[in-house]
């Protein structure tokens, strides 16, 4: 759930999102879920050459078990905020 | 068996215990990472910054291995 809520707290913000087939996509985080699906407005694909079928698409929805990675905005997130929410979630996981 | 008496219980603790750490990270299709770990959940998603990336390229002929550089914070899935 501790990654989910860091997505949610960047919605709105630009992220580059990889999938697993190379192709990476700049656009705007408009909305996520539990499983890590991600919406992007605005979309941009890097290498538009490679994937000229991806020039007309301007949003898309991301099924989150194609994402290899998300490069995020280092300025909207707070590292050390990070850490402490992963060690108290750590901590939940071993009490049960 | 008081888990917070810093001991290493389970797996997981080692990875606890490597936050603010710089991380080396072995991942499928012959990738690898280094970068600093600033949070994981349960299916080891993983938030890292100053990453970079290695990249093992089997080539027809020869190997070599390429390096990508990733600027800011990763999310390696898998």
């Amino acid at each position: 759930m501790l990654i989910f809520s860091v997505f949610k707290t960047l919605t709105d913000q630009q992220v580059t999102v990889e999938l697993k087939n190379d192709l990476s996509i700049t656009g705007v985080l408009k909305s996520v879920d539990q499983f890590l699906n991600i919406r992007l407005d605005n979309i941009k694909v890097l290498d538009e050459a490679r994937h000229p079928h991806m020039m007309a698409v301007k949003n898309c929805f991301i099924r989150g078990s194609v994402v290899r990675y998300v490069q995020l905005p280092a300025e909207h997130v707070d590292t050390q905020l990070l850490e402490d929410a992963t060690r108290r979630e750590a901590l939940t996981q071993v009490k049960r | 068996m008081d888990p917070s008496s810093s001991g290493i219980q389970e797996p997981f603790d080692l990875i606890r215990l490597s936050l603010s750490e710089r991380v080396f990270v072995k991942l499928r299709g012959d990738r690898q990472l280094t970068g600093i770990l600033h949070a994981y959940d349960g299916h080891m998603n993983l938030i890292l910054s100053d990453v970079e990336e290695t990249i093992m390229i089997v080539d027809v002929d020869d190997e070599n291995a390429t390096a990508g550089s990733k600027t800011v914070n990763v999310r390696p899935k898998h």
